[in-house]
């Protein structure tokens, strides 16, 4: 099963590969990865969409734990959470009739022409990967030239938090 | 007080009472050696390769429950103790390891020695530093001795650029007498309901069985789990990194379980309805067949790691916490509950485990007439009263020690069990014998094994450290043999070691004195006459029947009531 899992850790160098080389040493699956600082700049968040049996899982998020860079962890998968995911794409635009069709397409996914080239549009698009994905065969094969994603950022939903707490 | 790097560094080992570092200079780490040249606190062992540092540290360490300390220089003096890292991590020794770097400026250019040396030790470290800043030197060294010695301990190695270090450069030092970490906060106490649970489970047993690991030592806890047991009446197992947690004479004790492991422990694990693992991680060569271990248990497990609950195994009951105080908990609990264990199921269970234990799985022919090494360990047994403290290598002798060796506390067997090093024995010896000099140290070995770190001889006579080798000599890697003896066919390929070395010769160019033994009735007498010979190292060569096995075995992925004994005495 498809699990998110957000963690905070120490913000410094290093910290990344204990959590990358833990995956690869264990032979634990990474579907994506994000890392960048918090609010504390002391502090990094993490967000890792890994899949696996409910027991690889409860192993992963206690290696996890165990990494003494790690100050905080949370399975969000567990509770209503909400995830996104920021893609670029460049698509090719040379022709009047394409243009209009990359342009409906756009406006149907709610994304953002950012770039316009004589030949080429970049569209900005962010979203759960389901749409990101959607959007990716909406355009075709033939069209696109170029996809960046950021991999998914998660967060759970109302007051509960990952946070320090005051102690 | 303005201190160097250099001098704050030794002046920290000083502070947190490091008495011995065991290293090897070279040019990152000439300030540091330096500051140990004009002091003489902290006592400085030259080795003579840098696995043998981490594993001189690491025999220190076991036979003390103290960290050992680790000085190697960058490049090759970090890779060479790469195996000895890991051996640590494997069996969570603590330890500090500080490994010099190349200067800040030039990390990264591939400098002459350089190495990343947290990177390539990151998979085999509990944790580890690169101090960037000579104002960081101290809290880190310290944060170091913390994490290695608390929780489940295990290695940490501090990588220090030569800058950091320079003797130009002066800041003031004080002692950090504490580090608290946000990140790092081991579970101690354990869960009173789980505790409670955990009673529930054991007053309720018909069939217990204990098994316990190497937690029990490394926490310290081998009085509260012989109160625990001896309270309970129950049968106690033991796992190779086990021994000595529970008094290897006890007639409670049903022995070394696993691979190796006595019928009786074995037996008891497969026919058991309650399993109280403590301070074990259910290792392969513990569990054989996962699918078929302890059938019909329920599974109560403590262990401070929580990852290493339900690793492996399913566990039905699990207490996260140090050992010593969980069974400080419930040996209280016990006193204070009215319920008691079921005696006639534990008379009829005990029982159960005499008619197993009837077989004498260990028995060997003591007719022959080649050297049988279980006779020598016996031997061994008997002249030091069993009161050794006693290394091993890896392979058929460190099976034989462990079975036949009956420890009686803790500390005082000291093996590679997770890693399986062989060369761990003779510079475990030497850690060993510093931290004990009036002690009787023993390293058991074969002639492969000690040959992957024979070069320790030289540092055992530098600091006459009157260690005895026992080395089992059955022109073997024994195991392999048996490996392949048993599951190849006989093919035995690369696994006879010719053109061996005299090691009687050996060990007096050394500076040391060698016997050779080849007839079974000399070999009480040569062992009476090294242990008497308290100031020199005695290298004893048994010439060994080579075609001598180790049983019971149970194969690789088979369950605990699939064992071969010897073959005389087969199971019908």
């Amino acid at each position: 099963m498809r699990h998110i899992i957000s963690l905070l850790m120490e913000n410094e160098s290093g910290a990344l590969s204990r959590v990358a080389g833990l995956f690869s040493a264990r032979g634990y699956n990474i579907e994506s990865l994000t890392v960048a600082p918090t609010e504390d700049a002391s502090l990094s968040r993490m967000t890792i969409v890994t899949t696996g049996s409910e027991e690889i899982i409860e192993q992963i998020t206690k290696q996890l734990n165990k990494l003494v860079d790690v100050v905080k962890l949370a399975d969000i998968t567990g509770g209503e959470h909400i995830e996104r995911e920021l893609m670029l794409i460049k698509v090719r635009a040379d022709d009047a009739a394409k243009r209009s069709e990359m342009k409906r397409l756009t406006d149907i996914f709610r994304g953002r022409i950012i770039d316009v080239s004589e030949t080429t549009y970049i569209i900005e698009l962010t979203g759960t990967c389901e749409k990101l994905d959607a959007f990716i065969e909406a355009t075709g094969d033939e069209n696109i030239l170029e996809t960046v994603r950021s991999g998914v950022s998660g967060i759970a939903r109302g007051e509960k938090s990952l946070r320090l707490t005051a102690d | 007080m303005e201190l160097t790097g250099a001098e704050i560094l030794v002046r920290f080992l000083k502070d947190e009472g490091v008495e011995y570092v065991f290293g090897y200079p070279g040019g990152a780490v000439l300030h540091i050696y330096d500051a140990l040249y004009q002091q003489e606190d902290v006592r400085h062992i030259l080795v003579r390769h840098e696995q043998g540092a981490t594993h001189a540290a690491d025999g220190y360490a076991r036979a003390t429950g103290k960290p050992g300390v680790v000085l190697v220089t960058s490049g090759p003096g970090a890779t060479n103790a790469v195996t000895g890292i890991a051996t640590a991590y494997m069996d969570s020794i603590p330890m500090v390891v500080i490994t010099g770097q190349v200067p800040t400026a030039v990390i990264g250019s591939d400098a002459f020695q350089e190495v990343d040396a947290v990177g390539i030790t990151r998979p085999c470290v509990k944790h580890n530093f690169l101090v960037k800043d000579v104002k960081d030197l101290a809290v880190t060294l310290k944060k170091a001795f913390y994490i290695a010695t608390t929780g489940r301990p295990g290695p940490v190695v501090v990588d220090v650029p030569k800058n950091v270090t320079d003797p130009n450069i002066r800041i003031p030092y004080q002692y950090p007498r504490e580090v608290s970490m946000r990140s790092y906060n081991p579970t101690i106490k354990g869960h009173p309901g789980q505790i409670r649970r955990a009673l529930n489970l054991i007053l309720g047993a018909k069939r217990p069985m204990i098994y316990s690991g190497g937690g029990v030592i490394l926490s310290g806890a081998d009085r509260e789990l012989t109160e625990f047991t001896q309270k309970l009446g129950f049968p106690i197992t033991n796992t190779l990194m086990g021994l000595g947690g529970y008094p290897g004479t006890d007639k409670q004790f049903v022995g070394m379980l696993g691979m190796h492991g006595t019928y009786e422990a074995n037996m008891g694990m497969h026919e058991c309805d309650v399993l109280i693992a403590i301070g074990a991680r259910f290792d392969d060569r513990v569990t054989g067949d996962v699918k078929h271990f302890c059938p019909q248990a329920k599974i109560i497990h403590i262990d401070i790691d929580p990852s290493s609950i339900s690793k492996t195994v399913r566990v039905d009951v699990p207490i996260v916490g140090d050992i010593k105080h969980v069974l400080t908990d419930m040996n209280r609990e016990l006193d204070n509950s009215r319920k008691r264990p079921d005696k006639s199921a534990l008379e009829a269970w005990w029982k159960q485990i005499e008619t197993w234990r009837g077989k004498d799985c260990l028995r060997y022919d003591r007719n022959s007439d080649l050297i049988k090494p279980q006779h020598v360990i016996e031997k061994l047994y008997e002249v030091t009263g069993g009161d050794a403290y006693v290394t091993s290598d890896v392979g058929q002798h460190q099976m034989w020690a462990a079975q036949f060796y009956k420890f009686k506390s803790p500390y005082h067997w000291i093996n590679s069990g997770g890693l399986g090093t062989m060369g761990f024995g003779l510079p475990a010896a030497i850690g060993a014998k510093l931290a004990h000099p009036d002690a009787d140290v023993a390293c058991v070995t074969g002639e492969a094994s000690i040959q992957m770190c024979i070069q320790e001889l030289s540092t055992a006579m530098q600091y006459m450290l009157p260690v005895k080798i026992i080395n089992l000599n059955n022109r073997y890697m024994g195991m392999v043999r048996q490996w392949q003896e048993f599951f190849y066919e006989s093919r035995y390929s690369h696994s006879y070691l010719e053109a061996l070395p005299d090691f009687v010769k050996l060990a007096e160019s050394y500076g040391h004195i060698g016997l050779r033994i080849d007839k079974p009735g000399d070999v009480e007498g040569a062992l009476r006459e090294a242990f008497a010979s308290k100031d020199r190292l005695v290298f004893l060569d048994f010439i060994t029947d080579q075609k001598e096995n180790v049983y019971p075995m149970i194969a690789a992925g088979k369950a605990h009531n699939e064992m071969h004994l010897s073959p005389e005495r087969e199971l019908a």
